[in-house]
């Protein structure tokens, strides 16, 4: 067994395993993990057989077939950092609903207790 | 309760507010007022609760587009009918809100834009300020199909369509240009109406000269990501 493999089962293993631990302590959520487990698994089954992997790099003609493990990893890591980017863009965007939902509150809660005539009406001043 | 609101975005704009709400008091006593306080780190808030109009305070800044998004969610859970976008840096003349009003109210359009160029004024725009201005009004004329002079005018007036539009969805960082896209899109009609403007009284622009030519950028690639929104 070359190192080359060894370091690849290594590698992908170890991503497996510590996406599974933190999901099972809670720390992942499984809408978040799905692309990781399965460029994980992905990685590992083709580090596992160098006769998948060599085959699949001769029909996309790639040389050396241990490059192929880099570009399917790129490949999965950029479809991840994408899926962050929109995920981002998402919670900045209720975020933003949750900031105006919270003045306008506020703004109703001063009238209130303008109204009200409450003792000490302060203005809800901002934490 | 009157049918007609001003909100004002204020960032940072203690010095110039009394000003200006006084100022939109003697002019528009119709109107109500709400300053939308984008979580300004001076004293804005408390100058406007002393004048005694509706605050909104935001819990952290959330741009021009994100405050005014805020106003008009309010006017759209109080019923107004008219919203009108004020700056609260001493820039928009009270006197003008009328000129605003008229389209409105004949249902000529469903947003009106007060426009600096259409009418002789003291504004005078330094050169690369007048070359982007020529370029925003150019390409936003040929994209909406109607001449607009001033695309960046944050001196407008809506209608109760807009209202509810802009508190569903308001862009958020060329939001006056990029509105104006994507209201046309959504089949509004909008007018220009000249008004004067005066220079800024207190504060200082967010558009420096240097950034002028980075921002004319930004804003040109925004307007074409809207044009290629579903």
């Amino acid at each position: 067994m070359d190192i080359v493999k060894v370091l690849a089962i290594a590698g992908s293993a170890t991503v497996l395993f510590l996406v599974l631990e933190l999901i099972r302590r809670g720390r992942l959520k499984e809408r978040y993990s799905l692309l990781w487990l399965f460029s994980g698994t992905v990685m590992l089954i083709l580090s596992l057989s160098r006769g998948l992997l060599e085959y699949i790099a001769r029909q996309v003609g790639i040389f050396y077939p241990p490059s192929l493990l880099f570009l399917v990893a790129f490949i999965f890591l950029l479809l991840i950092t994408l899926h962050f980017s929109a995920v981002i863009s998402g919670l900045s965007e209720k975020n933003k609903r949750l900031a105006q939902e919270i003045a306008l509150l506020r703004q109703a809660l001063d009238e209130v207790k303008r109204s009200s005539g409450v003792q000490g009406g302060e203005p809800a001043e901002r934490a | 309760m009157n049918n007609i609101l001003i909100i004002i975005p204020a960032y940072n704009e203690e010095e110039s507010l009394p000003g200006v709400l006084e100022d939109l008091r003697s002019h528009v006593p119709g109107a109500d007022i709400l300053v939308v306080d984008d979580g300004s780190r001076d004293r804005t808030m408390a100058v406007a609760r002393q004048v005694g109009v509706n605050v909104a305070s935001l819990p952290y800044n959330l741009g021009i587009g994100g405050a005014m998004q805020t106003g008009f969610q309010y006017a759209r859970n109080n019923g107004y009918e008219i919203a009108i976008q004020f700056d609260g840096d001493g820039q928009h003349m009270a006197a003008e809100v009328g000129e605003l009003l008229d389209p409105l109210r004949q249902g000529r359009a469903d947003i009106v834009v007060g426009s600096r160029f259409l009418k002789r004024g003291d504004y005078r725009p330094s050169f690369f300020r007048k070359v982007g201005i020529w370029i925003f009004s150019t390409v936003l004329s040929a994209i909406l199909g109607i001449p607009v002079t001033d695309t960046t005018s944050g001196f407008r007036a809506v209608n109760r369509r807009v209202i509810e539009f802009f508190a569903r969805s308001y862009p958020e960082d060329y939001p006056e240009v990029e509105s104006l896209v994507l209201l046309h899109r959504a089949g509004m009609t909008i007018a220009e109406a000249p008004v004067r403007m005066r220079d800024r009284t207190g504060g200082r622009s967010s558009i420096t000269p240097i950034r002028s030519a980075y921002y004319m950028i930004k804003v040109l690639l925004a307007v074409f990501v809207d044009l290629m929104k579903k």
